[in-house]
């Protein structure tokens, strides 16, 4: 139980850098500590006691290998979710930069107060 | 990012970047029988280019792979992986056809353990393999190209279409 | 394995307030990777190798991209948080989702009783008996993620496609704006 609650830490750690910072590029190291506490999060609920990884040996039957390995299902969808988050994160260094030539500055409180 | 790197680093890279290429293929191909697959082998194919990238600068790494080519090589892939998936639908005639079926594993069972095995999964992770190695190459690549202040200091934008 | 685990677990914690309240920005952007390869840790000691390969490589992509957007930029380190009435908004919303998971939490199972332990007709049980003989590969993460949840790994393909095109289409020089103002 406290391995949920230190991720559930890490999570509030990224969703307080969201809340309180200024820098643009601060934002988006806290969304991706975010991401990488929900991560953290799945592969941990399919987590199996003194169980070994989802890939199969050489010799052994499929009733052993299901009782032996951990889930393989949360894996994969996290294994998706990794290479997403990789592409947002390509998109939002674009935006960011973009925001920059524009407004000269990577604060958010002054990009809002130009407009135009 | 015109311009490369120092002799030691360019000599290191020169070394380096054959290992992790093959490195990367191993990883794609073997990916239905050791942990790896698509995705990884794809992304550590992109590292290597973007350590030609880096290490030689932008020139020269545009000879061994455009940009423009790549993003035709982006589409492609998708559109492999795309097809493939089709083709479960066209082959399997026989009242067992739906979307992604593994239509080489029903039609031709290979033995398990073996590299040329488990039908449509090598397939597709060659397709993957090939999509995320063409973006991510292109993400990096467009970006580094992007120059936001020009000789003389003051803010530009210039990104690589105008380069010709 | 256990110890181990916590232990990292304070690492990415510690690394992850560093990052946040950092002033230097490449300061910020190496204590984020010190979050991504310490998760990668974590996911080998959960068993999972596959997710750590991954996790790996695709951080190493994002260091260089966060980098790019960082170092020679000439700006000014931006410091200092937001004023009073928008941090105070955030804080409240911040107290409440917290009270919210903690309510949650006290359900969660056991660390190491996953869900398809307890429910035997889960798809998990079907993916790890029948991979090898359904589709024939080992590695049950890569028939699960290609064979059985193959149409996910089509809309993956189509979420990274649009995020790189999208990214393309950013960085365009604006000649239409150019022309207008002729």
């Amino acid at each position: 139980m406290i391995v949920y609650l230190l991720i559930l830490i890490l999570f509030f750690v990224g969703l307080y850098g969201l809340v309180s910072q200024r820098n643009l590029i601060k934002l988006i190291i806290s969304l991706s500590i975010v991401e990488s506490s929900v991560y953290l999060f799945l592969i941990t609920a399919g987590y199996r006691k003194g169980a070994g990884a989802p890939i199969m040996k050489l010799g052994e039957s499929a009733g052993q290998f299901a009782q032996r390995a951990v889930d393989p299902f949360p894996q994969a969808m996290v294994l998706t979710a990794i290479v997403i988050g990789l592409g947002v994160l390509a998109l939002l260094i674009t935006v960011a930069l973009r925001l920059y030539h524009r407004y000269g500055t990577y604060d958010i409180t002054e990009i809002r107060r130009l407009r135009g | 990012m015109s311009e490369g790197m120092s002799l030691i680093v360019r000599t290191i890279a020169r070394w380096v970047v054959g290992f992790i290429f093959l490195y990367g293929i191993y990883t794609l191909v073997y990916g239905h029988l050791s942990p790896g697959g698509g995705f990884a082998g794809g992304v550590i194919l992109a590292c290597a280019y973007i350590l030609i990238l880096i290490a030689y600068g932008r020139r020269f790494a545009f000879k061994n792979l455009d940009w423009r080519i790549a993003r035709s090589l982006d589409s492609i892939g998708g559109l492999l992986f795309l097809v493939l998936a089709f083709l479960g639908l066209l082959f399997l005639t026989n009242g067992g056809a739906y979307f992604f079926a593994n239509f080489i594993q029903k039609l031709h069972p290979g033995k398990p353990f073996h590299l040329f095995n488990a039908g449509i999964i090598p397939l597709g992770n060659l397709a993957i393999g090939i999509k995320v190695l063409a973006s991510i190459f292109v993400a990096v690549a467009l970006l580094s190209a992007l120059r936001l202040f020009d000789e003389r200091g003051e803010r530009g934008f210039e990104s690589m279409e105008e380069e010709k | 394995m256990f110890e181990l685990l916590v232990l990292i677990l304070v690492f990415m914690i510690l690394a992850g307030v560093l990052a946040i309240e950092a002033d230097d920005l490449v300061s910020a952007v190496v204590s984020m990777g010190a979050v991504g390869f310490g998760l990668s840790v974590c996911f080998l000691l959960l068993r999972a190798p596959d997710v750590a390969l991954v996790q790996i490589v695709v951080e190493v992509v994002i260091l260089i991209l966060l980098l790019r957007g960082t170092i020679g930029m000439g700006i000014e380190t931006v410091k200092g948080h937001r004023d009073r009435a928008g941090m105070a908004g955030g804080v409240i919303l911040v107290v409440l989702f917290l009270a919210l998971a903690l309510y949650v939490a006290v359900e969660l199972p056991k660390l190491g009783e996953p869900g398809f332990v307890r429910f035997l007709d889960s798809p998990s049980w079907t993916y790890l008996k029948e991979s090898l003989s359904l589709t024939g590969a080992t590695n049950a993460v890569n028939a699960v993620l290609l064979d059985f949840r193959g149409y996910d790994t089509l809309g993956e393909v189509i979420v990274l496609f649009t995020a790189v095109l999208g990214s393309i289409a950013l960085l365009r020089r604006k000649h239409r704006q150019e022309k207008k103002d002729e």
